[in-house]
């Protein structure tokens, strides 16, 4: 398996190479110690884990720039960080502490940051995709020339608001980037047995849009795909769409039992882990070694540690608040 | 001016003062509306700011919230609620809860329009009269104009809220010729004394204040001097002149064409209850839609509404 080499001077490349394994560290570090902290009752309700899936948030979100807007699912920590918001603001978050990014009235689900134009954060399978389109059209009418990067897997392409989303954005050529993150199970069910044409990205073709299918796991083949995507959004030719095919090594949530797929399957997967896979190639072309390697999971490890610093000490939002932020101003 | 007029015209008065505003649904732009009230836009404002969609409710709604977001102020038309069920998830899932859950982070200033309500023999699917379901979430704001004043004002002052407004147009008053202005202040959450009177408080909103008026002018024919509310708005709900009024009226009447059970006047009634009880001589009472799904045929239709005749009636054994 060969990763596509970015052309760029050795230095860059190198700086650059270790940027994305640091961001992908980062990501399944704090990933992992989320799953400790839900089972130490820290962070309650639901938690649905990133791990496996690094490549897509990293390689995606280093081509976007920061007038970009990114919308994403319920499993949405990975891409969250990518895009910048603070492990200590995501971790106070799923703490449900006051200093987390949604003031702890969201939750783990439901990450927002004005600042950096990461809009969400949604539990309803597909839910966000109708508000990507209207995001992409704001940004056209305004002629502005960002685009929206809009996150779902695999499940949501069941949805009618798929259909429709797609179909819109072709229609009215907006400036948006679907990106489906195709792991191949929407919660316990396979996507064979969802769909009756498992190549998604021929979906999108059908709705007469600029479509293709992506290895999920390479960091550097789903950076480069998101450019040669992006530059074709840029220039005002439409939507694009990447099937990224990936995989979850964890359960769909902490509370799945995983009795709908093998031990073996996952073990076959976990060969081509994205970030043991970006390591060998790093090594291969000599821009990482062991000292280098730990050096930046010390630093993920001080990140992650200060992130549940942050949330330990963040406080409760007070009940006596309870009813603020419905409305703009308080309302009957 | 007619109603649909007014409608039109505040659409146009706001299009012309901001850019920001658009307006998006199914044939809004070259049909010229469902019902006509976006007739001439898109020779006015063009493609761009009249944008027909596809049949896709779920997704254009969505769209509004999204395109809100983004920094515009979009007008989404769903030409009946009958269809706005197909938005649901979009309204209640996210226009209602993004403040919220974001922290306070993002405001959605999204108006979506809507024609309601039955009595045009259009049978089951085409008659709801849901504003009250809407009515029951937070986050969202919940207008029913119903005089020709009242359908321009409320939509020029849902476009300067900064939260998610519902507007139900009872499809029944588009044709109805009014006054464009009548001089009540057009803060939004201020219901409107129609008539003031002594002996009943009949309250009511949207499609049946015509029939409320008429049961008023019937009662006065036989000594009883009723006043009419006009809500205006049932999320934020004007609490304060409800109580009011039943505080010296002494007995209340809710009408609705929505049904009885669960509906609306409930939420009324539970209101008076709750701040007036001392105040009653008589149980709430209410005239709501017959708990069935609406018939075609005209008689069974016109027994399934609030007609000015049962509201007299309803009146009449509260003494």
């Amino acid at each position: 398996m060969s990763l596509h080499r970015t052309a760029a001077t050795p230095g860059m490349e190198r700086e650059h190479g270790l940027a994305l394994l640091r961001q992908m560290l980062l990501i399944r570090r704090f990933e992992e110690k989320s799953a400790e902290l839900y089972s130490a009752g820290k962070i309650r309700g639901f938690l649905h884990l990133y791990i496996g899936e690094e490549a897509i948030a990293v390689g995606v979100m280093q081509a976007l720039a920061p007038e970009d807007a990114v919308i994403a699912t319920y499993r949405e920590h990975g891409q969250a960080l990518a895009r910048g918001l603070s492990a200590g603001k995501i971790m106070a978050e799923m703490y449900g502490k006051a200093n987390g990014c949604s003031r702890g009235r969201g939750g783990s689900m439901h990450l927002f940051d004005a600042k950096l134009r990461f809009f969400g954060g949604y539990a309803i399978v597909a839910g966000g995709l109708p508000i990507a389109v209207g995001l992409a059209l704001a940004d056209k009418m305004r002629e502005r020339r960002a685009v929206t990067a809009c996150f779902f897997g695999d499940g949501a392409v069941a949805e009618g608001e798929f259909h429709e989303s797609l179909n819109l954005a072709a229609l009215w050529r907006l400036p948006l980037l679907f990106l489906c993150e195709n792991n191949l199970y929407g919660m316990g069910t396979p996507l064979a047995q969802s769909e009756s044409q498992t190549d998604i990205h021929l979906k999108a073709q059908n709705y007469n849009m600029a479509a293709e299918a992506v290895d999920g796991m390479d960091v550097l083949a789903v950076e480069a795909a998101t450019q040669r995507a992006l530059a074709q959004v840029r220039r005002g030719d439409g939507p694009y769409f990447l099937e990224l095919r990936t995989y979850r090594y964890r359960a769909h949530s902490m509370s799945d039992p995983e009795l709908y797929r093998s031990k073996e399957e996952v073990a076959e997967w976990r060969r081509r882990d994205p970030i043991a896979l970006f390591d060998a190639y790093l090594r291969k072309e000599s821009l990482l070694n062991d000292a280098e390697l730990k050096t930046l999971e010390a630093d993920v490890a001080n990140d992650v540690d200060w992130a549940v610093a942050e949330a330990e000490k963040g406080d409760w939002e007070a009940v006596a608040d309870l009813e603020r932020d419905v409305y703009a101003s308080p309302a009957a | 001016m007619t109603y649909r007029e007014a409608v039109r015209d505040a659409m146009r008065e706001a299009m012309r003062a901001d850019p920001r505003v658009f307006l998006m649904g199914e044939d809004v732009g070259k049909y010229g509306g469902a019902f006509a009230v976006s007739h001439g836009l898109l020779a006015e404002f063009g493609p761009e700011r009249i944008r027909d969609t596809p049949l896709s409710e779920s997704t254009f709604v969505g769209a509004g919230i999204g395109a809100a977001l983004g920094g515009m102020r979009p007008i989404v038309e769903i030409m009946t609620v009958n269809f706005s069920l197909l938005a649901l998830d979009q309204i209640v899932n996210n226009a209602a809860t993004l403040r919220h859950m974001s922290g306070g982070q993002f405001g959605v200033p999204l108006l979506v329009r809507m024609a309601t309500g039955g009595g045009r023999q259009l049978a089951a699917q085409h008659s709801h009269s849901l504003e009250g379901w809407y009515a029951h979430i937070p986050g969202i704001k919940v207008a029913t104009p119903a005089t020709v004043a009242d359908a321009r004002g409320l939509l020029l002052a849902a476009l300067k809220e900064a939260d998610p407004v519902l507007l139900f147009e009872h499809a029944t008053l588009y044709p109805m010729e009014g006054e464009s202005e009548d001089g009540t202040p057009m803060e939004f959450g201020r219901a409107a004394l129609r008539r003031a009177g002594r002996d009943v408080s009949l309250i009511t909103y949207g499609g049946a204040l015509g029939k409320t008026e008429r049961a008023a002018a019937l009662l006065a024919e036989q000594g009883i001097d009723a006043e009419v509310i006009d809500l205006r708005s049932l999320r934020p709900l004007d609490t304060e002149m409800i109580l009011t009024s039943v505080s010296h009226t002494h007995r209340a009447v809710i009408i609705e064409e929505a049904w009885r059970s669960g509906g609306f006047a409930a939420e009324v009634s539970a209101r008076i209850m709750e701040g007036a009880f001392d105040a009653l001589d008589a149980p709430v009472a209410r005239v709501c839609g017959a708990e069935v799904p609406m018939p075609y045929a005209q008689a069974l239709e016109q027994a399934a509404l609030p007609q000015s005749e049962t509201i007299v009636k309803a009146v009449q054994e509260l003494f």
